[in-house]
């Protein structure tokens, strides 16, 4: 029996990591720009539904169409925080969040009218695939995904660590008004920041669409799931991400084996309500 | 209320009288079609000012209200179906359930620290905890949802919401009007100004002397009570609740609109923002469907455009504006 | 204080009224029963999260005014998405009734379509509900509603009566089973109607377990594990779409093979995403649900007017919900060439009295119970072949044999 439990378990994990991913770009929009950030679950959608339109047109396999489209997603989040986000930094929550509500409906429809209402699934030649090892059964796309999150991550990880232009990025994270101050473009960094987490979220986008089919009306579960994450992994943490996303993969895994199935959101919403009483900076999260 | 009357500028006083008589004799000349939208604005404008209170006096950013609105509307059901009595005692049960709702979120937000998004998110939680727990709680019937008779011959039952379009249209008036004038009053009370010292800046406000949690506490309980209000309106008027329709996140955010496009924090804020937003969707209805546009989508795609432009161009809400416009200067602000 | 239409006629129709024989009460009637045409609009769910189903009706109605005009009825039909919302349905069925629709047809949704009931009640127009499976709607008491639906307890008695006579048909002998079911407004009524009719209605096979899943879930994975665990020779569902396809994905990987998978009454396992996202994998799972009888001549005109206007749809995929679509505007038509004018109530008295024998469905002839209700719409065992749904019983209206158990996974092409 212990076996099975292990199986839930690992399954849990391999797809909070890939909902960690997805997270890990809410977690960096929201802890350096300081934007609510209403649409994100709906721009990994259209992500979803730009890699199975480049599995349709050229048979792209999501893992690789992964790279151009988190590229596209970064030119799409400059852009975007430029044009029309930037006026709202450092305005009340409840304006950005009518913002991208707004944005969040036109999201949703555009794809409804574009794709029709049905699920877009993406054949893999490898869909049906699975890895057993002893007792173990995992299938390969989720193997594939989790690994590919985890390459995504690391490379993020060290631009923010390694690169000046990170570096920059963190300071205005930590002291907006000392980066001011030393001279830096904070409305540049702010830019690149919102393209990084967009970035990130086209990245996780690809590879949803490997273990879930794309339907216009995933969006919004999406972005609540990513702020489930990103407040019980700690915000502005990006290791804290992941570890939300795999907390959050596993709990309801199990929650779903040992109780009612229907019933398995109750508990990440019940990890949310712990979390935001007993630890209000996150498991990973640095008091500030 | 007398004073509130004395210190209203003249152009406003005839403005709000000369509203309320032009809804009050509406039903004489307007037909059904318009009525039903009104009913709707009317109830919007209500539970609008409920969220506003909190949101925009006190400063609380509560995204969960359908939690409030479905207990409400669940439990007079309920009191109706299961024990026979009827929603104008309901309504008291309805209120004091949802009020000791709002009162646990906000005892644990307020006494935990927890404000700004990662309150709206600990209210968004227990929305859509409650929501689960709904879709599985079999005295309601779960997620196959609870069902009040309605029958042709019990119409004209007022004393248990049976009626016709116009009974709900009266009701949804007084509702929205009530509540407008209670907001007035409460924001020109001793609370009123507190709630406001407290929202602009909550550690000036201790160094007042102010009790922050128990001012807090009075907005969110009494914001709850009220939104339940609309709760037992919305299960009557609709005879059906389903925890996926009533408790949906959208019905949260859908609740909100109205207060923020039309001014958070004034009086006639939600109202006008009701009177901007529902008839903005059906109008985006009657032209998409009048150039022969039938794509499902396109309508709430102009919804979003709608949306962006106006919390663009006017942050603060259309009210502030008009009122700007026309001399009409809120003094409940 | 109730509202009639006929009372309350609007400016335009009276001042028509009015001239033509200055009775004005009367006027709208006389004007209006001359009418050749029947107009009726068609209240869907095609945007929202109920979007799928209703866009699948609606394809079914656009084709239906000139399959009805070769059959001698004139309808005159207005199109309009009510968004998976009761307040937009609400609205807009008193909006289209304000513009002179005789008749309203929808609106797959329980909520909205009793939304719109309790509009049709108050001004008298018919309502005829194509798909909506709620008990209540025939329970509340209204006058001015018929179904043309099961209700989804008859779904589940004809579903266990199929499944029954389809296992006894291939002489297998699946001794357990697990029932997984979404637990939305319509997989909550189907526990709960299989729940009071499981322990009498003699299956050869016993369930181990009601299992409930997450409307909401992305994925199946810990619901298969978990009947993996329980190792049923049967898996029977009540699921939505797109779930089916991550059902039988999850149990592929996982390599977990049942005797069969089967549907005592939903949709999932029927849809063109189903075939498209699964392939071979799709076929031999069986759903006992009303279908088109293949045999009828009304159902070959439909699908001969289908197959041009949508080439990128399968009518024997499309054929649940354009047939019950169509069905119910032809009710509204028949009714309207009985009773011969427009008035509601007349109308609708015409449409209670409806005895249609020539139609899509499979099953007899279509007739209201004084609820309103047409019991006479049972079940038909349906199973994937080829990619392509296949009635494989009653044998009457059979095209093909049942097969189960279901092949193994490996090796299908």
């Amino acid at each position: 029996m212990w076996s099975i439990y292990l199986n839930v378990a690992v399954q849990g994990v391999l797809t909070g990591l890939v909902y960690g991913l997805m997270a890990l770009g809410l977690s960096v929009i929201f802890g350096v720009v300081r934007v609510v950030n209403f649409a994100h679950g709906e721009f990994a959608v259209v992500a979803m539904y730009a890699a199975y339109a480049l599995f349709t047109a050229f048979r792209l396999d999501p893992l690789w169409a992964l790279l151009p489209l988190a590229a596209l997603f970064f030119l799409v989040g400059y852009g975007l925080q430029a044009a029309l986000i930037n006026p709202f930094v450092g305005r009340p929550e409840h304006e950005q969040f009518i913002l991208l509500v707004g944005v969040g409906i036109i999201i949703v429809n555009v794809l409804l009218i574009a794709f029709g209402p049905d699920s877009r699934p993406v054949n893999l030649s490898y869909g049906f695939d699975s890895y057993e090892i002893g007792p173990l059964i995992v299938d390969k796309p989720r193997v594939f995904a989790a690994a590919a999150a985890i390459a995504v991550a690391a490379a993020l990880f060290w631009f923010f660590r390694r690169t000046r232009t990170g570096a920059a990025i963190r300071a205005c994270a930590d002291n907006l008004v000392g980066a001011g101050v030393v001279g830096l473009n904070v409305k540049r960094l702010f830019a690149l920041t919102f393209g990084l987490g967009l970035a990130c979220v086209g990245a996780a986008g690809a590879l949803l669409v490997t273990i879930a089919d794309a339907a216009p009306s995933l969006g919004p579960a999406y972005t609540l799931l990513a702020f489930i994450i990103v407040i019980i992994g700690g915000l502005g943490s990006m290791a804290g991400a992941l570890v939300g996303g795999v907390l959050i993969g596993v709990s309801e895994a199990l929650a779903g084996f040992l109780f009612a199935p229907s019933m398995k959101s109750m508990f990440s919403f019940a990890l949310l309500i712990a979390v935001l009483v007993l630890r209000p900076q996150g498991l990973l999260g640095q008091r500030t | 209320m007398i004073e509130l009357w004395r210190i209203a500028p003249p152009r406003g006083r005839i403005v709000i009288a000369l509203a309320l008589a032009v809804l009050l004799a509406l039903p004489l000349a307007a037909d059904r079609y318009v009525i039903s939208v009104l009913t709707l604005i009317f109830y919007f404008a209500y539970v609008g000012q409920a969220w506003n209170l909190m949101m925009g006096y006190a400063g609380q950013l509560s995204l969960g209200h359908a939690l409030y609105v479905g207990v409400g509307g669940y439990v007079a059901a309920l009191m109706w179906l299961k024990l026979g009595i009827g929603p104008w005692l309901g309504v008291f049960a309805a209120v004091a359930a949802a009020a000791a709702f709002g009162a646990a979120i906000g005892w644990l937000g307020f006494r935990f620290g927890i404000a700004g998004v990662y309150f709206a998110l600990l209210t968004i939680a227990f929305a859509e905890f409650t929501r689960i727990g709904f879709d599985h709680l079999e005295l309601t019937g779960g997620a196959a949802g609870l069902f009040l008779p309605f029958e042709e011959k019990r119409i004209g039952e007022w004393w248990n919401l049976r009626g016709g379009q116009l009974l709900f249209y009266y009701l949804g008036l007084a509702l929205a009007a009530g509540a407008a004038l209670l907001v007035a009053l409460m924001a020109r009370s001793r609370l009123g100004y507190q709630w406001r010292a407290v929202r602009e800046d909550e550690t000036a406000a201790r160094a007042l002397g102010i009790d922050a949690f128990a001012v807090k506490m009075a907005a969110v309980v009494i914001s709850s009570g009220m939104t339940a209000v609309g709760g037992v309106f919305y299960a009557f008027y609709y005879n059906n609740l389903f925890p996926s329709q009533v408790f949906e996140i959208s019905r949260s955010i859908e609740l909100i609109l109205a207060p923020i496009v039309g001014g958070l924090g004034t009086v006639f804020g939600p109202v006008i923002g009701a009177f901007v937003l529902t008839p903005l969707g059906e109008g985006l209805t009657a032209v998409t469907g009048r150039f022969g546009i039938n794509a499902p989508g396109v309508k709430a795609v102009f919804y979003g455009v709608v949306l962006i432009v106006i919390i663009s161009a006017m942050p603060s809400g259309v009210w502030p504006r008009l009122a700007a416009l026309f001399g009409l200067k809120d003094h409940a602000r | 204080m109730t509202h009639q239409r006929k009372a309350a006629p609007t400016r335009r129709r009276v001042l028509a009224g009015a001239a033509a024989a200055g009775a004005v009460a009367f006027a709208p009637a006389i004007v209006r029963a001359q009418a050749k045409s029947l107009k009726i609009a068609v209240l869907l769910t095609r945007s929202g999260y109920l979007a799928p189903a209703g866009q699948s009706c609606h394809r079914g109605a656009l084709i239906a005014p000139r399959v009805l005009a070769d059959y001698g009825h004139q309808v005159d039909l207005v199109h309009v998405d009510v968004e998976s919302n009761p307040d937009v349905a609400r609205n807009q069925a008193e909006r289209v009734i304000n513009d002179g629709v005789d008749v309203v047809v929808g609106a797959f949704d329980s909520a909205c379509t009793l939304a719109i009931a309790q509009v049709c009640e108050q001004r008298q127009a018919p309502l005829v509900v194509n798909i909506a499976a709620a008990p209540a709607l025939t329970e509340q008491g209204y006058r001015f509603l018929v179904r043309n639906f099961p209700t989804g307890s008859q779904i589940a008695v004809n579903g266990l009566a199929r499944i029954k006579a389809f296992i006894e048909a291939t002489k297998a002998n699946p001794k357990t089973a697990v029932f997984l079911h979404v637990n939305d407004t319509f997989g909550t009524a189907q526990r709960q109607a299989m729940d009071r009719l499981l322990p009498n209605a003699g299956m050869p096979f016993r369930v181990l377990e009601s299992i409930a899943y997450d409307p909401r879930a992305q994925d199946l994975s810990v619901e298969v594990t978990k009947i993996r665990a329980l190792k049923p020779d049967l898996v029977l569902v009540v699921t939505r779409a797109a779930d089916a396809i991550k059902l039988v994905r999850d149990m592929v990987r996982q390599r977990f093979e049942p005797m069969g998978i089967i549907s005592p009454g939903a949709p999932g396992l029927y849809d063109e995403e189903f075939y498209e996202a699964l392939g071979p994998l799709a076929d031999y799972h069986a759903y006992a649900v009303p279908w088109a009888n293949p045999k009828s001549s009304m159902a070959q005109a439909l699908e001969k007017a289908f197959k041009p206007a949508y080439p990128n749809y399968r009518f024997a995929v499309e054929c649940f919900n354009v047939g019950f679509t169509f069905e119910a505007l032809l009710v509204a038509a028949d009714g309207f060439k009985r009773a011969g004018t427009t008035n509601g109530a007349e109308l609708m008295k015409a449409i209670r009295a409806t005895n249609i024998k020539e139609h899509i469905m499979i099953g007899g002839p279509i007739t209201f119970d004084d609820k309103g209700q047409n019991n006479n719409v049972p079940s038909a065992m349906v199973q994937n072949r080829n990619r392509a749904p296949t009635v494989v019983l009653p044998a009457e209206d059979a095209t093909m044999a049942p097969v189960f158990p279901m092949p193994p996974w490996q090796g299908r092409t």
